[in-house]
């Protein structure tokens, strides 16, 4: 492996920036994010990054590495071209706030317009519910989610279109996914997602499946059964009118 | 003159891990106004990254547990320095705190009847904790966040508290500035608690991360709060020892819960070698009994790999030093050799320890499901932390509240896994309800303007001294070395004293501490404000460390390697005097009352 390694570094604000080179040792085992911080400690201490577990669980470090949106805590320095400097970018499909840091806020904001999880009554006086494993796992894929925001950033109806008023993006999809498929759940959230979330404007891509760190399947296990529920729903009596005709 | 954008709750809650988010919840089902400020975003508190489990006495998996078994395990775990109060109400309300979550919406794995399933954990005599896989915190605090923000309470992600502002004796403030554009902030209150979590930065190798500068502890100790038991920071015995850059990252106590064993260079399992006392009776005899208790075997005992994380944690220790280590400096976890028992065991582990399998796999090229894990001990979790009264969580300031990992008394002098996340939700549910109700019998309270400019002057000042100051992170890295070296897991008078002075000249270096940039964003002015409150817990767990002439649970002094009896009947209590200097001292037990005092017999 290299001895040192140059990375790239956009910095800059709201208003504007750069792209600037600082070159740092290296040593096996490293991730992108002991690089950053190596910069930071040694070159540039105001050097902005967010980042809390360097483990991969908390999904506050992600930005853009060459390109790929990725977490930098799990990416590893050995599979990387070193030969060429690193490019590091924030995340595109929010806006800037420092450096390697963007203002996520939207996506918590637009997760309070999704209805919360409405228990169905208990199924035993001392309050509790039975459920079995195999119903369960189906949503704990879901509930991997380290919101990372990293699909968000993939998904061109944000990154290209902006439409981040009408659209909640895969995150929250698969957000939705996991209460309406929750087996204790009992809200409706349907018609919400056709006309406020807009989940007509996913032609899925899968762009946003391709970067998940977490690997959930969100387009077919999430997005597709989810687009399903809203054909039943509010095309059902069509499909049967043609078929009839 | 610095300016402030100002708030006004009924109650402030500092911190936005489990305990944080549940006691806002709590305030906010009363119909107090909640304000919740934290360090980082929204979901991304320490608590997210737990793994192992929540314990309580559900009795879902073996009928034979109840609170008074875990009572009595948890004050085993805390060789009895434990606040017998506050773990007599965990042990009676961890259950319906975990029922909680699932009404809002977490959820467990089960067993075949559906119910929630539970895992073996060390120092646990049945099978306690509920869990998701390896990623139970993740669950946990999803589960609050989810549910907190349809309650009504504000949440300012990325802020920092500098400093809470006291009125008359009580609490009434706290004010900080926000990490993203670096404006000051304060927010007006009739109560507040404190949520923030642990001090694990103040060590070279940890679990934790950045946030854990002990913010909270330093906070209550500047207004006068008492701190108690700061000499018990417990060393998980499994970090991650290579490669370098992930040294500390915790390996879940799961993997041993599931049968994963520890083998030295020889391949010996040495935990047989060495098994206190105390918990002979409960531990296996040969390792086919081990084995069948990890999987659910009721007449097995378990096997010496889960004994209390203190003792593992030294036995792991003394094997390296004996020169029997692994080649990176650690002993050998195995959960690959599971493959002589269980069939498709490579799926199996995936499906019990996914992220402990991707963590890996991902960080050092390496397939638990194949070769052994090198592991040693990492600074993990605060036993010690802000004194609070077991009901109510107040601590000795009237209207300043603290939970979780931030309060002491729970886990006396050792935490046993899974622990952590109930004390959470029960400790936190308290605080939430109590500081509500102070804040409702309390009127409004003023804030010292004065003191408000001030603290703003000093976080600025320094930006003024620029390059030429010390660099933050360069004192931190010096601190952690240091402490990690000097009053790490074997611990003597001489290197303490060391460690005292050095500390000393740290607390200078950090008057010179200068910043470059501005305020936006500024990593190194967040460094240079936290270095300052890890100096103040650093100080406190040495200056405890050094009184407690005895070893006990996770404090083991190589100069009095033996528990003292006399010593078991005293808490260490820390706080500023008069004049800001630190003041030590000994504070006696109360009594336990005699039906607790009969459980622990009953459960001997
Ligand atoms: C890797 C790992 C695995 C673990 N596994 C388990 C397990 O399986 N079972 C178990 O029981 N326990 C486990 N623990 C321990 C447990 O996770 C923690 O003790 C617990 O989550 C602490 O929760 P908390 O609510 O007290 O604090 P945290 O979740 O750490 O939250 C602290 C909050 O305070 C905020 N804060 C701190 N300082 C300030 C300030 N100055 N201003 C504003 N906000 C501030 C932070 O931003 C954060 O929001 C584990 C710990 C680690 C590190
Ligand atoms: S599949 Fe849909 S949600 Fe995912 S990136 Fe493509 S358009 Fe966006
Ligand atoms: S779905 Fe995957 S990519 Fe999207 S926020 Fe969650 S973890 Fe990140
Ligand atoms: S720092 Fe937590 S995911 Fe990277």
């Amino acid at each position: 492996m290299a001895t040192q390694a140059t990375f790239r570094i956009w910095r800059g604000d709201p208003a504007g920036g750069t792209f600037q080179d600082y070159t740092t040792p290296v040593e096996e085992g490293m991730v992108v994010l002991d690089a950053v911080h190596r910069i930071q400690a040694q070159q540039v201490t105001d050097l902005a990054v967010r980042w809390n577990c360097k483990a991969g669980k908390c999904g506050s470090c992600s930005a853009e590495i060459n390109g790929m949106p990725k977490l930098m805590c799990m990416t590893r320095l050995s599979d990387i071209n070193l030969e060429m400097p690193v490019i590091l970018e924030p995340m595109h499909a929010f806006p800037p706030i420092r450096d390697l840091v963007t203002d996520v806020s939207w996506n918590f904001r637009a997760k309070k317009t999704i209805k919360q999880f409405q228990p169905r009554s208990p199924d035993f006086p001392d309050g509790t519910w039975r459920m079995q494993q195999a119903d369960v796992e189906r949503v704990q894929e879901f509930r991997k989610c380290i919101e990372c925001f990293l699909c968000q950033d993939v998904c061109h109806v944000l990154r290209e279109h902006h439409k981040h008023d009408e659209f909640i993006g895969p995150r929250l999809l698969v957000y939705a996914a996991a209460l309406e498929m929750h087996p204790l759940d009992t809200e409706d959230r349907v018609s919400d997602l056709r006309r406020r979330h807009n989940i007509g404007y996913c032609n899925i891509t899968t762009c946003c499946r391709q970067v998940c760190p977490e690997s959930i399947t969100i387009t077919e296990n999430a997005i597709i059964p989810l687009k399903e529920r809203v054909v039943d729903q509010f095309f059902d009596p069509l499909k049967q009118l043609f078929h009839i005709l | 003159m610095p300016e402030f954008q100002r708030f006004s709750y009924d109650v402030l809650v500092i911190g936005a891990g489990g305990a944080g988010l549940r006691a806002a919840i709590e305030a906010a089902a009363t119909g107090a106004k909640v304000g919740v400020v934290c360090k980082s975003l929204l979901g991304k508190a320490h608590t997210v990254m737990a793994e192992g489990g929540i314990a309580a006495a559900l009795a879902n998996v073996d009928d034979r547990d109840s609170w008074r078994v875990h009572f009595a395990d948890t004050m085993r775990g805390g060789q009895y320095l434990n606040n017998w109060r506050m773990a007599e109400l965990h042990a009676k309300e961890a259950p319906e705190c975990v029922r909680e979550l699932e009404a809002w919406g977490a959820l467990f794995d089960r067993t075949k009847d559906g119910k929630i399933l539970q895992r073996n954990f060390g120092g646990h005599r049945y099978p306690r904790l509920a869990h998701v896989g390896d990623r139970t915190g993740l669950e946990m605090i999803r589960t609050l966040q989810d549910h907190g923000i349809h309650t009504g309470m504000e949440v300012n992600m990325e802020c920092t508290v500098l400093s809470l502002l006291m009125d008359s004796g009580r609490v009434a403030g706290a004010c900080g500035y926000d990490r993203e554009r670096g404006r000051f902030h304060v927010w007006q209150e009739k109560a507040v608690v404190l949520a923030t979590g642990g001090i694990g930065r103040a060590f070279k190798v940890t679990s934790n991360s950045w946030e854990y500068t002990g913010d909270g502890l330093a906070l209550a100790y500047r207004v006068g709060a008492e701190l108690q038991d700061m000499e018990f920071v417990q060393f998980h015995p499994t970090g991650m020892v290579w490669p370098i850059s992930v040294r500390g990252i915790l390996v879940t106590e799961g993997v041993r819960g599931e049968g994963g064993v520890l083998r030295n260079s020889e391949g010996r399992r040495f935990m047989f070698d060495d098994i206190p006392d105390l918990y002979k009776e409960q531990t296996a005899d040969t390792e086919e009994e081990g084995w069948r208790y990890t999987q659910g075997d009721k007449n097995a005992r378990r096997p010496p790999e889960l004994l209390t994380r203190d003792h593992v944690a030294r036995c792991i220790n003394r094997e390296v030093k004996a020169g029997r280590g692994s080649p990176h400096g650690g002993v050998f976890l195995d959960i690959s050799w599971i493959k002589q028992h269980i069939s498709k065991s490579e799926e199996h582990i995936k499906r019990k320890l996914p992220s402990m399998y991707h963590q890996f796999k991902q960080l050092a090229d390496l397939d638990i499901t194949k070769e052994p894990m090198e592991v040693g001990p990492t600074t993990h979790y605060m036993m010690g932390g802000i004194r609070v009264d077991g009901d109510s969580q107040m601590s000795t300031v009237p209207g300043l509240f603290a939970a979780g990992e931030a309060a002491a008394g729970l886990h006396g002098a050792n935490r046993l896994g899974g622990n952590s996340l109930s004390d959470l939700v029960v400790f936190g549910r308290r605080a939430g309800r109590y500081a509500a109700e102070f804040a409702k019998s309390n009127g409004a309270t003023v804030i010292d303007e004065q003191h408000l400019q001030s603290t703003a002057n000093d976080a600025l000042t320094p930006f003024e001294r620029g390059p030429t100051g010390e660099n933050p992170y360069q004192i931190q890295y010096d601190l952690q070395d240091k402490m990690q070296d000097l009053v790490g897991i074997v611990r003597t008078e001489n290197e303490m004293q060391q460690a005292l002075d050095i500390i000393a000249q740290l607390y200078k270096r950090v008057e010179r501490v200068g910043i470059t940039g501005n305020r936006e964003y500024n990593n190194g002015w967040h460094t240079a404000v936290d270095v300052a409150n890890l100096m103040i817990v650093s100080e406190a767990v040495t200056r405890a460390a050094l009184l407690r002439k005895e070893s006990r649970g996770a404090q083991f002094r190589e100069d009095f390697p033996t528990k003292d009896t006399e010593w078991g009947k005293y808490n260490i209590v820390v706080k500023q005097s008069q004049d800001d200097e630190m003041q030590i001292e000994q504070r006696a037990i109360a009594p336990m009352p005699e039906e607790l005092k009969a459980v622990i017999e009953e459960m001997k």
